[in-house]
């Protein structure tokens, strides 16, 4: 049950996007057509839970025994940069057609500010994990659903995108700015989801 | 050289917020009010300045082929030294910016002007563009960060314009953020012409 939690808090109450703001880069950027969003989206996916076991384990078993928690951000950022990289050299070999079909979104990832949030968030267990500890599993669960989450945020806009593009829209706001209005509507709409997670943390008896 | 322009380059014409669009998450995630958006937009331009130097210093000394990661490692390095200051002199800062200072790192701005501007200039004029988009990503937020918070609660600074009874808190809250840079940014599109 606590799972479950963790899935509707990480995917509708806390949206990554639309009520943390990370990953805002992509979301603007790749949002034109639904078809590129799910390419972005499954690469995402599959770099942020590598990237957290990867960082997690380096954050318990290298950083902090010897003391060196200072140097986490240079860390991170060099293992997800090599990781990126190597996840490409990898899947060029394994699976050359998911590698074709994310083609450029991989190396943008490294830059992607989710990446690095969510693996500072699970290695210094910051996250909202209510009667669970933080340990690696719930950590890889909360970054899948953070994810997902981020899938979905992205995949919804540009659909709303898609059919925007068919409408006159009012010279001035042409651009980003009709796509950062249609971006606050739909977080506006994501705020109706508040509060759904302590209700079911008393509906699953969760302290 | 003409170092004025360089200095106002960053400020009006290419505006990294308002008319490049970098640097959007802490734009959105650190102005929910002018004090947090100003705080932000002097942290990112220490870490600007200096690793403009540094890497226009250093240009010639690094190969081609690793210039991204030697920067990364730059710029990584002065945002460590950055929040270890805030978390000694100003953990007040330390905990309304939370997790977005250790992100200054993946700030498309920064790495941006140092492939752009600081590998191909000398020092000075690398110093003077560091200034210059500091300055206009600070005022940037510092200004949506305003409008934010009298729009939400009606108060800026701590100075008290109408009552919070009369905010749309929905401003401070996150669909606010979106809202407000989107017609911000029609707004100075309007202004440029």
């Amino acid at each position: 049950m606590a799972y479950i939690l963790i899935f509707i808090t990480a995917i509708f109450v806390n949206n990554v996007v639309l009520s943390q703001f990370l990953g805002i880069c992509p979301f603007l950027g790749v949002s034109k057509k639904v078809e590129t969003a799910s390419g972005m989206a499954a690469a995402v996916a599959f770099v942020l839970v590598i990237a957290t076991i990867v960082t997690y384990l380096i954050q318990m078993y290298l950083l902090e025994p010897f003391s060196l928690v200072y140097l986490q951000t240079i860390a991170f950022i060099l293992v997800i940069a090599a990781l990126v990289q190597m996840v490409e050299i990898v899947l060029k070999k394994v699976s050359p057609s998911l590698y074709q079909a994310l083609g450029v979104f991989l190396p943008l990832i490294t830059t992607n500010c989710c990446i690095l949030g969510v693996a500072i968030q699970v290695a210094s267990g910051t996250y909202a994990s209510p009667g669970l500890d933080h340990n690696l599993l719930t950590g890889v669960v909360y970054a899948l659903c953070t994810a997902l989450g981020f899938g979905l945020a992205l995949i919804v806009f540009a659909g709303i995108r898609e059919q925007l593009s068919r409408v006159a829209v009012p010279k001035g706001v042409q651009g980003m700015s009709i796509a950062l209005i249609t971006a606050g509507l739909l977080a506006m709409a994501f705020m109706g989801f508040s509060g759904v997670n302590n209700g079911l943390q008393r509906l699953f008896g969760i302290e | 050289m003409n170092y004025l322009k360089v200095l106002f380059n960053g400020i009006v014409k290419e505006n990294p917020t308002f008319v490049l669009l970098l640097g959007m998450c802490p734009t959105l995630g650190t102005t929910s009010s002018a004090l947090n958006g100003m705080s932000m937009g002097l942290a990112t331009m220490a870490v600007l300045i200096f690793s403009n130097l540094i890497i226009s210093l250093i240009k010639n000394l690094i190969p081609d082929m690793v210039r991204i990661p030697a920067f990364i490692v730059v710029i990584a390095s002065l945002v460590t030294v950055l929040q270890m200051l805030i978390k000694a002199y100003a953990p007040e800062v330390d905990k309304s910016l939370g997790l977005f200072i250790p992100l200054i790192v993946v700030n498309c701005i920064i790495l941006g002007r140092a492939e752009a501007f600081a590998a191909k200039n000398n020092p000075v004029a690398s110093v003077l563009d560091g200034v210059g988009m500091g300055l206009g990503f600070t005022i940037a937020l510092t200004l949506l960060g305003a409008v934010r918070e009298i729009l939400g609660t009606g108060h800026v600074f701590g100075v008290e314009l109408f009552s919070e009874n009369y905010g749309a808190l929905v401003f401070v809250l996150a669909p606010g953020a979106f809202i407000a840079l989107g017609y911000l940014i029609a707004v100075i599109n309007k202004i440029r012409g």
